[in-house]
C-alpha cells in the first residue's frame, strides 16, 4: 500500500498512531492529581511536538543522508514563518497559502544559501550556514525591521489588507487563522471520569502534515536519490569517479530539508499568527541538530522520537519548581527534605538545559544510534531472553525471586 | 587505433618537476602497463588523465575528445573508470548498493532526481547487477556491509562496479597492492578474463613485475617524470635502461 514495503508501512502506521491518539496516549493522569503535571496532552504543546516532528524529519534528509551538518537550518523557519504571516496580513487568513508560500520562499532561500555553503564540506559547511543563519537574523531583528517587525516581531493588525478576506471581523478583532472555516485555534473537550482530552483542530491539521511529510521522507530515503545521498556521505571520491556529480545531490537534499524548514515555520505561524527573529537564532538550530541525533540521525523515525523527547523534557522540566519539588519530598525530615530539593534545584526550571545536556550526553556516548538504537537494543534483549525462555526451564522468568 | 594519446604533458608541484614531456599512447582492447620506480610519476600521470590534477602542458585525448579541464565526473562519463590503490567503495552501503549506483549512473548521467520511486521498482538496474554480481561471484555477499568485506573482496566489488558502467578504458592503480599471495593471482586472473571477454582497454599502474608479465602486452617505463621507453613486454625485460632505472646505476 502506498508503494512502501511492509515494514515502512508499519512505521507510518505506528506514527499515524501515535499522532492521532496523541491527546490520550500524553495525558495518562487525571487532572487536577499530582502527576497531572506531566501531562502534555494540551494544543500548544501537542502542536509544538509536531511541528518540530516535521522541522527534524527534513533536517535529517539533508543530515542523516548525507552527513553535512548545517548549524543554520532555523533561519528557512524563521523565514517561513515570515511569509506566512505576510500572507495572512495581505491576502487571508486562510493557512492553505499561507503556508504554499512559507515553503516556497524558504526553498528559494536555501537555494541561495545552499548553492554558496555546498561549495564547502565537513566544517567550513556548518561554519557557513552559522554565518549565514547569524546574518539573517541580525537583518530580521534590525535592518529590516519594516518587513520582519524587529524585535517586536511581526504581527497582524486591525488595517492590515486582507484582500481575500476581512481586515477585522464584525466584532472589530483581529481575525484568526483557519482553514476554510475551521479555527485552528477550536478545540473540544473529552471529559472520562477525571481525566480531559482536548482535540484541537490546529492540532490535527498539523499531524495530518505531519504524516504527509512523514510519508514523503520514507518515498525519499527508498529512492535512488536517497541512496545517492547515502552514497555521499559514504564516500565522495568514488561517487565522482562513478560519473556521479556531488554538487547537485546535495544542493537538492539542502533545499528539500529548507523546505520542510519553511513548512515547519509556516505551521508554527498558522497556530499563532506571529514570527519573531529570535525562532532564527542559533540556538533554534542547534536544537534541531540535538532532536535529531538525539533521535538517531539517518533513521525513519528518530527525527520525530528526537523531537517529542526534547519538546516533552523542555516543557515538563521547566515548568518543575521548587514548591513542586518541597511538596513531593515533604515526606522526608526537614533538613533532608532542603538537601534533596537543593541538590535537584539546577535540574529544573530554568535550568532544564541542564538535564537536556546530560540527557544528550549520555545517549551520545552509550547510544550513538540515539533512541531508535535504544529502541533496538531493548527489542534485541528481549527477544534473546524470550529464546532462552523458550529454551531452558521457566525457573527465569522471575528474576526477583 | 589509440584510444588514449598524452602528448607532451610536463606538470611541475612548486620546485619539483612531477612530470615532463610525458608522450604515451594506448591501443584500443589493449593492456597497457605503466611500471616505473617510486617517485617517478607514475600516480601524478594518473590523475592527470582522471581530471584530479591538471597538466601545466600538453594534451590528453581520450577516443579523440581532449579530457582537460573536465571534472572527475565528466571524464568518467566520457568512459574512463578509475581503480585506486586502496579500493573506494561505499563502506557504509550493502554490496547490491555499491553496484545498484554506477548502474544509476549509467542510465540516469551524473545527476537525477529521482526521489519517489523506489529502488525495487527499478528492475532493470536490479536485474544488471544482480547479474554482475554474479559475475564477480559475489552474490551470496550482496546484504553485507561492503566494509566488512576482506580486501581482496572489496577489490573484486570494485572492479566490478566499474565494469557495470561499460567503460571503453579501465585505470588501475596499483591494483594489487598490499595483497596476499592468492588474491594477487586472482586479481590477476580476474582482469585477464576481462580484457579477454569484454571489449575493453586496460591501463594499469604496477610494481609487481610479476603482475606487469602476466598481464600486459604494452609497457611504458617512467623514470623520473618521463618515459624511458616503450616496448612490449619481451623487449622490456631484458632492456638494460629498465634495469638500470630500478636497480640504480651500479647494477
Amino acid at each position: 500500500m502506498f508503494n512502501l514495503s511492509k515494514k515502512d508501512l508499519s512505521l507510518l502506521i505506528l506514527v499515524a498512531v501515535l499522532t492521532l491518539f496523541a491527546p490520550f496516549i500524553l495525558n495518562p493522569f487525571p487532572a487536577g492529581s499530582a502527576m497531572a503535571q506531566f501531562n502534555a496532552g494540551y494544543p500548544d504543546l501537542m502542536q509544538r511536538f509536531v511541528i518540530f516532528g516535521i522541522f527534524a524529519i527534513g533536517f535529517n534528509i539533508l543530515f542523516g543522508l548525507t552527513g553535512y551538518l548545517s548549524f543554520g537550518h532555523a533561519a528557512f523557519l524563521g523565514v517561513g514563518s515570515y511569509a506566512a504571516v505576510w500572507m495572512f496580513k495581505l491576502l487571508s487568513m486562510n493557512v492553505i497559502p499561507a503556508i504554499l508560500l512559507a515553503v516556497i520562499v524558504s526553498g528559494l532561500f536555501s537555494l541561495l544559501i545552499g548553492f554558496i555553503s555546498l561549495r564547502r564540506s565537513g566544517i567550513y559547511f556548518s561554519i557557513l550556514t552559522l554565518a549565514f543563519a547569524q546574518m539573517m537574523f541580525a537583518l530580521a531583528y534590525s535592518v529590516l525591521t519594516p518587513v520582519t517587525g524587529g524585535e517586536t516581531g511581526l504581527q497582524l493588525a486591525l488595517n492590515d489588507p486582507r484582500i481575500l478576506g476581512a481586515s477585522q471581523t464584525p466584532e472589530g478583532n483581529i481575525p484568526v487563522p483557519g482553514l476554510f472555516g475551521l479555527e485552528m485555534r477550536d478545540s473540544a473537550d473529552l471529559v472520562i471520569g477525571s481525566w480531559v482530552f482536548t482535540f484541537n483542530v490546529g492540532y490535527y491539521f498539523c499531524a495530518l502534515v505531519l504524516l504527509a511529510s512523514f510519508y514523503l521522507s520514507i518515498r525519499i530515503f527508498r529512492s535512488p536519490f536517497g541512496m545517492m545521498l547515502r552514497a555521499v556521505k559514504s564516500n565522495q571520491q568514488r561517487m565522482n569517479y562513478t560519473g556521479l556529480n556531488t554538487r547537485p545531490y546535495t544542493l537538492a537534499a539542502f533545499v528539500i530539508s529548507g523546505m520542510y524548514a519553511g513548512l515547519a515555520g509556516g505551521l508554527m505561524a498558522s497556530m499563532d499568527p506571529l514570527a519573531g527573529a529570535e525562532r532564527m537564532q542559533w540556538t533554534a538550530s542547534g536544537e534541531v541538530v540535538l532532536m535529531t541525533i538525539l533521535g538517531g540521525a539517518g533513521t525513519l523515525i528518530g527525527p520525530v522520537l528526537g523531537a517529542g523527547f526534547i519538546k516533552y523534557f523542555e516543557n515538563i522540566f521547566s515548568k518543575i519548581n521548587d514548591n513542586v519539588l518541597h511538596s513531593w519530598f515533604s515526606f522526608l525530615p526537614d533538613g533532608l527534605e532542603n538537601a534533596v530539593v537543593f541538590i535537584i534545584h539546577p535540574f529544573i526550571g530554568k535550568g532544564w538545559h541542564l538535564t537536556l545536556g546530560i540527557l544528550f550526553m549520555l545517549v551520545v556516548i552509550f547510544l550513538p544510534g540515539g533512541l531508535v538504537e535504544g529502541g533496538q537494543r531493548i527489542r534485541g534483549w528481549l527477544r534473546s531472553r524470550k529464546s532462552k525462555d523458550n529454551g531452558s526451564a521457566s525457573h527465569e522468568t522471575n528474576p526477583a525471586e | 587505433m589509440s584510444i588514449l594519446e598524452v602528448k607532451n604533458v610536463g606538470k611541475r608541484f612548486g620546485g619539483l618537476q612531477a612530470l615532463s614531456e610525458v608522450n604515451l599512447s594506448v591501443k584500443e582492447n589493449s593492456v597497457h602497463a605503466i611500471i616505473g620506480p617510486n617517485g617517478a610519476g607514475k600516480s601524478t600521470l594518473l590523475n592527470c588523465l582522471v581530471g584530479k590534477l591538471i597538466p601545466d602542458t600538453g594534451s590528453v585525448m581520450f577516443d579523440g575528445q581532449s579530457v582537460l579541464g573536465r571534472a572527475p565526473y565528466e571524464i568518467n562519463q566520457m568512459g574512463i573508470s578509475r581503480v585506486f590503490q586502496t579500493p573506494e567503495i561505499f563502506g557504509d552501503l550493502t554490496v547490491l548498493e555499491n553496484m545498484l549506483i554506477p548502474c544509476f549512473a549509467k542510465r540516469d548521467g551524473a545527476f537525477e532526481l529521482n526521489a519517489l520511486a523506489s529502488v525495487q521498482s527499478q528492475k532493470d538496474i536490479l536485474e544488471k547487477a544482480e547479474h554482475m554480481l554474479e559475475e564477480m561471484n559475489m552474490a551470496d555477499k550482496r546484504h553485507m556491509h561492503a566494509a566488512a568485506m576482506s580486501r581482496g573482496d572489496k577489490r573484486r566489488l570494485e572492479i566490478g562496479m566499474c565494469l557495470s558502467q561499460e567503460p571503453r578504458l579501465l585505470l588501475l592503480d596499483e591494483p594489487t597492492a598490499g595483497m596476499a599471495r592468492a588474491d594477487t593471482n586472482n586479481t590477476i586472473d580476474l582482469l585477464k578474463q576481462i580484457s579477454d571477454e569484454r571489449d575493453i582497454t586496460i591501463a594499469i599502474i604496477e610494481h609487481d613485475m610479476h603482475v606487469v608479465f602476466s598481464l600486459a602486452n604494452r609497457i611504458t617505463v617512467l623514470a623520473q617524470g618521463t618515459p624511458l621507453v616503450e616496448d612490449d613486454p619481451e623487449n622490456i625485460r631484458g632492456n638494460p635502461k629498465v634495469r638500470e632505472a630500478y636497480l640504480g646505476e651500479s647494477a
